[in-house]
């Protein structure tokens, strides 16, 4: 394993990886360059999450530990949060439960 | 720290089959649900002795759970089994109890409408308990050699930390354990989708690896079948986004040692190496879900040999085992400070950079040894004890399984 620069938030788990995973909470106005890109974070990302490590576009695999994880869904910038609403699996959809505990694909 | 090429001296428990415990228990399984009442009164009044509470609830037959209640009941680490029925349920308690009885182990049937209902049973069950207690306390102790350990693992609770440290570190814990010489188990075919042909080029043989790839597209199918992946609403909050995503972390608790058979629950491998063991049921989806929970899981490794189970969580689980002991290995340095007191290793310190997944893997193969010796877990400390058994159908492994 080897940290993605100096970032002391963000772990890049393999040298294949297009993610990266948060090691400690991001929050919003929190500052990395990842890729060459000064990335300002809107958001809070909890630990375990992925954030991408460089331009990702639409429809290409998404790897993690060297494996493939799924496809985009749609194009993702340096630094956006990974998740259900633009990662998708290309063997079975994700199950989870919405804001109002209903299952959703 | 204890060099891996310097075993330290363990004393087993020698059963007549020649197979060693760790533990020494005393099962008390009940064989229908109507029985599960009685049978859990006897077993609490043993609170803190090792008196452990299994069963099966179904009162129509089912080869599957006849078969892991007759492996579970002459387990290593079980002493003695009191088998609670009820009377009128098709489990076949007579073979059951012959069987336990062949290996040289106390065992009783109570049959509750024989005996005269519940007051009757429950204090027939608790005599003959204290009475099998004292017989098994004289079993033999012999040097147990960590060759002759079998070790299992699963994940539970998952997130995103899981696949990241507390995995990978038990991959290294495998890989040590199987230089060693032990038995090494890993499971959860349904959560390896998408990783099928990355691990068949593992097996000892191509034609196992076949078989290890085929084992995968059986969970893929039955899972679509089922129309829900292994992947519960705690997965996503913690993280991960697919179940190939997840797949990493179940998948990478296997190391990188090769792969040297492929078992069924019940199987006990018969010479160490690293086994996966195929959870999901054989033909067409029958009884639901392969695995109703985690401790579904457990009770099958358990069933294939498992002294010791490796429980890898993210979001923090709190299960334990009956029979054997369970070491939670705790991924996530955040949920490791809210409850510590239920894990006994914490691998969260890969994540705060603190510690290399190697040094977390010499950890748990150095508690492995611990809890071997008889150190208690803390989940074994805490009293827990979890158990279920459901229906499932399987057929026997081919020849192309377990090559050597």
């Amino acid at each position: 394993m080897q940290v993605e620069g100096k970032s002391q938030k963000l772990l890049r788990i393999h040298r294949a990886d297009n993610v990266l995973i948060v090691v400690r909470s991001v929050k919003p106005g929190d500052r990395e360059v990842i890729d060459g890109h000064d990335v300002v974070f809107t958001q809070e990302i909890a630990i375990g999450h992925k954030v991408a490590a460089r331009d990702i576009h639409a429809r290409e695999k998404v790897y993690k530990c060297g494996v493939p994880i799924g496809s985009a869904k749609e194009k993702v910038p340096a630094g956006g949060h990974i998740h259900l609403h633009n990662l998708k699996s290309d063997y079975i959809a994700t199950y989870t439960l919405d804001k109002d505990h209903v299952f959703v694909k | 720290m204890s060099s891996s090429s310097e075993a330290p001296a363990l004393q087993g428990f020698l059963r007549a089959d020649g197979r060693k415990g760790i533990r020494n228990c005393i099962v008390v399984a009940y064989l229908v649900e109507c029985a599960h009442h009685v049978a859990r009164e006897i077993a609490g009044s043993f609170r803190g002795q090792p008196v452990h509470l299994i069963g099966f609830g179904g009162c129509y037959p089912n080869a599957y759970a006849d078969r892991m209640m007759n492996k579970l009941c002459t387990h290593p680490n079980v002493g003695g089994a009191l088998l609670l029925s009820l009377g009128c349920e098709s489990f076949n308690r007579h073979r059951l109890a012959e069987n336990i009885a062949k290996t040289g182990r106390p065992v009783a049937t109570v049959v509750i409408q024989q005996t005269g209902g519940t007051k009757k049973s429950i204090s027939a069950g608790k005599t003959w308990i204290e009475q099998a207690l004292q017989e098994i306390a004289e079993v033999p102790r012999a040097p147990l050699r960590v060759n002759e350990l079998v070790v299992g693992t699963v994940c539970g609770g998952s997130d995103a930390t899981s696949g990241v440290s507390a995995n990978p570190a038990v991959g290294r814990a495998f890989d040590m354990l199987v230089k060693q010489g032990a038995t090494a188990i890993f499971e959860e075919t349904g959560e390896m989708i998408g990783l099928e042909d990355v691990m068949s080029a593992r097996a000892v043989t191509p034609e196992l690896g076949q078989q290890l790839k085929s084992s995968v597209e059986k969970a893929a199918y039955y899972y679509k079948e089922m129309g829900h992946a292994s992947f519960a609403p705690g997965n996503a909050e913690g993280g991960l986004t697919t179940i190939e995503e997840k797949s990493i972390g179940a998948y990478c608790k296997s190391g990188d040692s090769p792969i040297s058979g492929l078992i069924k629950p019940g199987d006990v491998p018969h010479k160490g190496g690293l086994y996966l063991l195929d959870v999901v049921p054989d033909g067409e989806p029958r009884f639901g879900f392969p695995n109703i929970n985690d401790n579904a899981e457990i009770a099958e490794l358990i069933a294939c040999g498992s002294h010791v189970i490796l429980f890898t969580t993210g979001r923090g689980s709190v299960v334990g085992s009956a029979i054997s002991p369970v070491i939670k290995i705790c991924a996530n340095p955040e949920t490791y400070e809210r409850m510590s007191d239920d894990m006994d290793i914490n691998a969260g310190k890969i994540l705060q950079l603190e510690a290399s997944v190697d040094e977390v893997g010499e950890e748990i193969y150095d508690k492995v040894l611990d809890v071997a010796s008889g150190m208690q877990s803390c989940s074994e400390s805490l009293g827990h004890q979890e158990f279920v058994l459901t229906y499932k159908a399987f057929e026997p492994i081919g020849p192309a399984c377990l090559p050597v």
